[in-house]
């Protein structure tokens, strides 16, 4: 195992901040490694088990509710809140899993189906009382890293790499253990892992727990960084779809897959943003380039790194 | 180890199974033989829990696992290969390997070193790294196999491994067949390529339309009226012994 990759991006984001200290390069920053986790989730669920999903806001949206509204009504803190919406995500992916595995559901089928609980979930945040409906729920501001809602944005930034780092540290951890030698096998033959005494049905709710709460970390987060969600935000189907164009980008079934995934569509997103005049027209680049990648490099920008790798192999 | 009584599979109005019954001893290279679409397949779909059958049953070491799935057969020592070879296409070899491995160990040096063992074994030690997508017939055949005793069986079931083979190929993996008899794992088989089966099946069962129709060894069978007559039609042992005659 060469540890040489991870110890220099670590170091590399550790350092960042001290670097660039501008508000708008740390909430970059923040940003990057917001997706390259939630991506990092969707990855390890749809690129490493390839049990892809539409739905998976559902676990993000879990995850932001469960600590917004144990701080709201139970006056929870939000760091034993932020652990709580892990658990909760994980219970969800799981329960999700059970149900859709345990009927048989695979591939398209399974996708449909957790979009259509993402949409459930959604509709009915928006229909009950206790989670604000459809105005969403504010956290009240208190300033102050024991209530996570750090004074300066660098605390999030630190906040969010330990919780990127974490999600890339299983990323690694399921390239080399037997957990993620039985989810390679699921993903590439079911039946011929069946046949080799792989409890398929079992480690796929298993991963989909664990993807689940990492999901729900991303959601935790996102509630204390912007002090506000509503149904349509945390659950909507962009956030879905962010998570896996994420991963897909940057390369499903990969360790940085997702980080290089987050890093060029942020960067794209914020500079046609601050950059485009016309409406829309960041939208148009930011899609242009998504078919540019999806048709040039099928297999995520790591296939760049990848040549290089074996070319220096080579040389 | 193996002892089969009664076992039927029904699919709509095709009885794919019908009452076969059929024991593999220990310790031998058991075969099964039979017509295309007799219900070979069929019958180690639900001996290895890919299908569950209607009636009968099936004891595997003097224990009952009618019906169980898949993973906890697997897990009691009876693994099937596949006839349509099903490697885990991205993964290197020796990765696919190691998935087996993992069944009995969760250390991945050990799983690794037991794939490079089992690679020696089959004949496809220099192919470790390669990707099994670019495998030709006979080394996605010899993967199947590898796998399947990666996960340490007690008995083993293959699912025509010759088919597709050319004659080399073939004369080269008869002896490992042989020897993984030799390291104690007991063979049954499915075989279309009667060279293989008469050098390596001590004890043959011929199927056909579910039912198992004659047993004996391989030689023996060749000259059963019934079987040929299974194969070639009704009359068919009398013409031919007819000719003979002539």
């Amino acid at each position: 195992m060469n540890w040489k990759i991870p110890a220099a991006l670590l170091a590399a984001a550790l350092a960042y901040p001290f670097i660039f200290r501008s508000n708008f390069a740390i909430n970059f920053g923040v940003l990057v490694l917001f997706y390259a986790l939630i991506g990092q989730a969707w990855n390890i669920a749809g690129g490493y088990a390839g049990q892809l999903s539409f739905g998976h806001a559902v676990f993000f949206g879990t995850g932001a509710y469960c600590s917004t509204i144990l701080q709201l009504k139970l006056g929870w803190n939000p760091w034993p809140g932020l652990a709580a919406a892990a658990g909760a995500g994980a219970l969800v992916g799981a329960l999700i899993a059970a149900l859709s595995f345990r009927f048989g559901l695979r591939g398209s089928y399974f996708a449909l189906i957790t979009l259509a609980f993402a949409e459930v979930f959604r509709i009915l945040t928006n229909a009950v009382e206790f989670t604000g409906g459809g105005l969403g729920l504010l956290i009240p501001l208190k300033r102050g890293a024991a209530n996570f809602q750090f004074a300066e944005r660098i605390g999030f930034y630190y906040a969010i790499l330990a919780l990127a780092a974490l999600s890339i540290g299983i990323a690694i951890w399921l390239k080399r253990s037997r957990f993620g030698a039985q989810l390679a096998a699921i993903r590439e033959n079911e039946d011929a892992a069946r046949a080799l005494g792989i409890d398929t049905y079992r480690e796929k709710v298993k991963v989909m727990a664990l993807s689940g709460a990492l999901c729900a970390l991303g959601g935790s987060f996102y509630a204390q960084y912007y002090l506000y969600i509503d149904p349509t935000v945390v659950f909507g189907l962009d956030k879905s779809a962010e998570m896996l164009l994420v991963a897909m980008i940057g390369g499903t079934g990969t360790v940085y897959g997702p980080l290089i995934g987050s890093l060029l569509l942020t960067l794209v997103g914020e500079v046609t943003r601050a950059n485009t005049e016309a409406q829309g027209l960041s939208l148009i680049i930011y899609g242009s380039l998504l078919i540019l990648i999806i048709g040039f490099l099928p297999n995520g920008l790591v296939e760049l790194f990848k040549l290089r790798w074996r070319r220096k192999a080579r040389a | 180890m193996l002892e089969i009584r009664g076992l039927s599979k029904i699919f709509g109005g095709l009885r794919a199974l019908d009452g076969a019954s059929l024991d593999v001893a220990e310790g031998t290279i058991a075969g099964l033989i039979g017509p295309n679409g007799a219900g070979k397949t069929t019958l180690f779909a639900a001996l290895t829990g890919f299908l569950v059958p209607d009636e009968g049953s099936v004891r595997l070491r003097d224990e009952d696992i009618t019906g169980r799935p898949p993973h906890l057969i697997c897990r009691r020592g009876m693994v099937r290969t596949f006839q349509i070879t099903q490697p885990f296409a991205h993964l290197s070899v020796r990765e696919n390997i190691m998935v087996g491995a993992y069944l009995h160990t969760p250390d991945r040096a050990l799983a690794s070193a037991r794939a490079e063992a089992i690679a020696q074994q089959v004949g496809m030690a220099e192919l470790l790294e390669r990707t099994a997508s670019g495998l030709t017939l006979a080394g996605r055949k010899r993967l199947e196999l590898a796998r399947a005793l990666a996960t340490q069986p007690r008995l083993l079931l293959l699912d025509e491994v010759m088919a597709g083979l050319n004659p080399p190929e073939i004369d080269e993996l008869i002896p490992v067949i042989q020897g993984i008899r030799t390291s104690g794992v007991t063979v049954f088989l499915i075989e279309h390529v009667m060279q293989a089966v008469m050098s390596l099946a001590e004890n043959v069962y011929v199927l056909s339309y579910g039912k198992i129709i004659a047993q004996g060894a391989p030689r023996q069978l060749a000259a059963d009226p019934i079987v040929i007559e299974a194969y070639l039609g009704h009359g068919a042992a009398k013409r031919m012994a007819a000719s003979a005659h002539a």
